[in-house]
């Protein structure tokens, strides 16, 4: 059966239709989700996509939180829904609560868009169950606040339970512990800063990004 | 107030005198408000439209020429192309992050008044020199408009130019340029028609930003003292509003909710209403009381003559307004009748529809009946400077490589260059290669379209008229450097005071350049945009034609090589000795502007760029990249530096052989296997070529010339934009991803 994966759009979301299409590549389905809608019902899973969903005004996702959309998202992560936050997404997941720590600004005060090579941390979570631990992908990252940071107690955690999914090889933005990837308890959802939708199509550079999106697809097939 | 009322506003005595022989009788303040933005350079071209008449504009490919908001052309599979270039010189200088911001928002309206959606846009930016304070500062705040608002806003930048020169040091160009797709039965055209349909305006409330944009900060130059009192006359942007507008718009585009639409850019309200009725054969009557307001208190020329940001009219028909009004809530976008379409041809201001007239003036008048001047044109008497024919020769060639060599990546990593997942070839190389997908079905062509921006001052200086048409030419040969084929060109004249008879002269010049190459290399001119008064201080800036060139790859199935090079492989060099030191880099670098400059064989140059565009797209040479500014060492040495490949060249006889820049030049890297293959290939195309050495090792030799590591090439290469700009740039909007 194909996935469906349901692909949430807020009002200043960009990368939605990016990852319809390289969800459709890989064999899946995407289906668009309004953020006005509380409602997620018939998807296999959800992606959270890039963009600056509300203007990313008073800080990235801080808004988008509120949308009804999230309630829906949050009900399906806690019933073992996966759910995958990708930049912009992954900015909205920290601030839902539904992933730990945050995002701040790059180190180096400027907006990035950069090819990026991520080092594969844990294979035990939606996001990674086809790539093995030591894998590297080269996947682009395109943000201004992708410096992950957290407190010491939280990065005790989430090194003490595998839950730091992807680690980038040469740290462009600061993050903490070269972190560019987390997961939640559940392993169920995932943020990540990379782009792994813009890098599902060898034309584009680089297909690393089907192992990604592919692990998705298995766990909601 | 000591002068009258039409001097202040910019008008002059007899434009004055015509206003009211149009209207017979004196216009009213808020008349002459309205006619002072409208017939203001900016929007009027007075002074070039003549010239400009010159250009070749038709083929068969295209569906809409100069005069509306974007040049279309036919791509096929039932796609068209919109595409347009406009300047945000006078703003950005002034204001650095939101004159360039506010640049990118204007061009992306242009394209989605045409119905088309924005998928990629270009910024060729020229500033002064590294070593200026205040140039470094524009650089920086430039920069961030640009990737703050084009971001933000969701539209890729896929590439530019980046250009630092003493000529730019009071008065920066920043020129945009935005490319969009629409399908072929759903172009729009910014004309209001049906008596009795409602104007709509879409977008922002209306506030005192941008007031006299046209005409006080875009129609004159800068002098050292009243800059800063400029300011309140730039807009300031908001990439979320427009971001939800153009997705409002498109809506309403598919839903065939519009008969026309019209963004609102210089001269807002009153050129956005005029434009669409003169356009359409047909009045208007506005009610001025009905624009939403950011603040209390504006006088009613306040509300005609603002430039406001992220606003749009659209003509609808009463029985849509429903659907439109729920497509606009849904995107949290402000709707507010504000017009009706009326017979004849008046467009006439109400205090509420059934109140005081507050202006009446013929529509056609304001667009179509702005002055037109054949300003006296003089070929400048003054030699350009030194002649860098008469250097002497460097004494370290190498050295002098090394400080003519810059990375623009500084600048583009700054930018989203990626999404859409379109970008094949991205910033950085000759030229742009976007994937060619349908706009609404995402149905993949198998072809690709190729975007490149092109400007070179220092040739135009030198001869505005050759130096055009060589820009024209590079422009073409980066297309084919990239396996693409030209279509159409959109061009930003930026050029200075046109009250000086030699910046007329210069312009004219330019004008015939760009006609008699497009002429001969088929491509259209299908829109423009002309800056003038780009001076500080009484300096004019050399004059610098931009050129942006669409071209179609016919098979994209793999990506071109780009300036790369493979270990071991031969190099050769395409195209014609000829060669010169004048308008070079090198020789600029050197404080020697002028010189000997060869002009552009056309015929020759479509048998190179024909050569290069089969060499690529059948996959036989592992490397490409044109000689232009710095010649064949620069082009050596980014492809050394990108490919992480030294180079042993011989057969280069001197520094004129290494930095002399001409027409119709491509060094290609080839692998030994298919050598005589190619040799084969570039003897049929009559082609004169070169075998000038091989790809091999870690170092850049040319022999008896110069010998460096490529460690040092690529650390001047990457270098110099951080170590200038380093990385403190501001951040003032709330973005990031």
């Amino acid at each position: 059966m194909t996935a469906l994966v349901g692909v949430v759009v807020f009002p200043g979301s960009n990368c939605e239709m990016d990852c319809v299409e390289s969800v459709g590549l890989l064999g899946g389905e995407g289906r668009l989700l309004w953020h006005g809608d509380d409602d997620v019902s018939g998807v296999d899973a959800v992606i959270v996509p890039g963009g600056f969903a509300h203007g990313d005004y008073l800080r990235p996702g801080a808004i988008a939180r509120f949308s009804p959309v999230m309630s829906a998202v949050a009900r399906f992560a806690a019933d073992g829904g996966p759910v995958v936050g990708i930049c912009n997404g992954f900015q909205v997941l920290t601030e839902a609560g539904l992933l730990p720590g945050a995002l701040q600004k790059n180190s180096g005060l400027k907006f990035l868009c950069q090819p990026s090579t991520i080092r594969v941390s844990s294979e035990n979570s939606s996001l990674t169950s086809r790539a093995s631990v030591g894998d590297e992908l080269s996947i682009p990252i395109n943000h201004f606040e992708g410096n992950y940071t957290c407190d010491s107690e939280t990065l005790a955690k989430l090194r003490g339970e595998d839950m730091i999914v992807l680690r980038y090889v040469d740290n462009p933005n600061g993050s903490v512990d070269d972190i560019a990837g987390v997961c939640n308890e559940g392993r169920n959802v995932v943020g990540l800063m990379p782009h792994p939708e813009r890098a599902c199509n060898e034309i584009l550079g680089s297909s690393d990004g089907g192992v990604l999106l592919g692990s998705l697809l298995d766990l909601a097939a | 107030m000591s002068q009258p009322l039409h001097r202040a506003l910019g008008l002059t005595d007899d434009e004055a005198g015509r206003i009211e022989e149009i209207l017979e009788r004196p216009a009213n303040p808020l008349e002459l408000a309205m006619y002072s933005v409208m017939w203001s350079e900016h929007c009027s071209y007075k002074s070039s439209r003549i010239h400009l008449k010159r250009l070749p504009t038709e083929a068969p490919w295209v569906l809409v020429g100069p005069g509306e908001n974007a040049g279309v052309v036919d791509v096929g599979d039932g796609i068209a192309a919109a595409i347009r270039i406009e300047s945000h010189n006078h703003p950005s200088a002034i204001e650095p992050y939101q004159g360039a911001a506010t640049g990118v928002g204007g061009i992306l309206r242009d394209i989605f008044t045409m119905g088309a959606r924005p998928i990629a846009l270009m910024d060729p930016l020229r500033f002064g020199p590294l070593d200026d304070p205040r140039s470094r500062w524009i650089a920086e705040g430039v920069v961030a408009g640009v990737s703050g608002y084009g971001n933000a806003v969701g539209v890729p930048t896929v590439g530019g130019e980046v250009v630092f020169d003493e000529t730019y040091r009071g008065n920066p160009l920043v020129n945009v340029l935005c490319l969009g797709l629409l399908p072929t039965e759903r172009l729009v055209l910014g004309q209001a028609s049906g008596i009795g349909n409602l104007a709509v305006l879409l977008g922002s409330s209306t506030g005192r930003d941008g007031i006299g944009g046209v005409s006080v900060l875009a129609s004159a130059g800068f002098s050292d003292a009243d800059d800063g009192d400029k300011r309140p006359s730039v807009q300031v942007g908001d990439p979320f509003e427009e971001k939800r507008l153009i997705e409002a718009c498109l809506q309403l585009l598919d839903e065939g909710l519009v008969v026309g639409i019209q963004d609102l850019g210089g001269a807002g309200l009153t050129c956005a209403t005029s434009e669409t009725a003169s356009r359409g054969g047909v009045g208007m009557d506005v009610d001025v009381s009905a624009v939403p307001r950011r603040e209390p208190e504006m006088e009613p020329h306040e509300v005609m003559t603002s430039e406001s940001q992220e606003r749009m009219l659209a003509i609808v028909e009463p029985e849509g307004m429903e659907r439109v009004l729920a497509i606009c809530e849904r995107w949290e976008v402000r709707a507010a009748v504000i017009g009706r379409v009326t017979e004849g041809g008046s467009l006439r201001i109400l205090d509420g529809f059934d109140g005081e007239v507050l202006a009446d003036v013929p529509a056609a008048s304001l667009d179509d009946e702005a002055p037109l001047y054949d300003r006296p044109r003089e070929e400048p008497l003054h030699p350009l400077g030194p002649s860098a024919d008469d250097l002497e020769p460097p004494v370290d060639p190498g050295e002098d490589l090394l400080g003519l060599l810059t990375d623009p990546s500084w600048v583009y990593s700054q930018y989203d260059h990626q999404l859409f997942l379109n970008t094949v070839v991205g910033p950085g190389d000759d030229a742009t290669v976007l994937r060619l997908k349908h706009p609404t079905t995402g149905h993949d062509t198998g072809r690709g379209l190729a975007l490149t921006t092109d400007g070179n001052h220092r040739w135009c200086a030198v001869d505005p008229r050759r130096g055009t048409a060589l820009v024209v030419a590079e422009a073409v040969l980066n297309l084919a450097c990239v396996g693409a084929r030209p279509l159409a060109v959109v061009n930003c004249l930026n050029f200075g005071n046109p009250e000086h008879p030699e910046v007329m002269w210069q312009l004219s010049e330019a004008v015939d350049g760009m006609s008699e190459a497009c002429t001969a290399f088929g491509t259209p001119v299908i829109g423009g945009n002309v800056s003038l008064y780009n001076e500080s201080a009484g300096s004019d800036i050399a004059p610098t034609p931009v050129i942006g060139l669409l071209g179609l790859v016919d098979r994209l199935v793999s990506r071109p090589p780009g300036a790369h090079l493979v270990e071991g492989n031969r190099l050769l060099l395409l195209g014609p000795a000829e060669i010169g030191l004048g308008g070079s880099l090198w020789g600029a670098s050197r404080g020697a502007p002028g010189g000997e400059m060869p002009s552009v064989d056309t015929a020759m140059h479509t048998s190179v760029s024909d050569l290069v565009r089969e060499l690529v797209l059948d996959g036989m040479v592992e490397g490409v990249h044109d000689l232009s500014a710095g010649g064949l060492g620069v082009a050596l040495a980014e492809m050394a530096t990108r490919s992480g490949v030294g180079v042993h060249v011989a057969r280069v006889a001197g520094h004129r052989e290494l930095f002399g820049e001409g027409p119709s030049r491509v060094v290609v890297s080839v692998d030994p296997e298919v050598l005589t293959e190619v040799m084969d290939r570039v003897e049929a195309a009559a082609v004169p070529a070169s075998r000038i050495g091989m790809a091999i090792g870690d170092r850049m030799i040319v022999k008896d010339l110069m010998d460096l590591s490529l460690v040092e090439v690529s650390a001047a290469f990457t270098s110099r934009l951080p170590e200038a700009l380093g990385s403190g740039t501001t951040n003032r909007q709330p973005d990031g991803r």
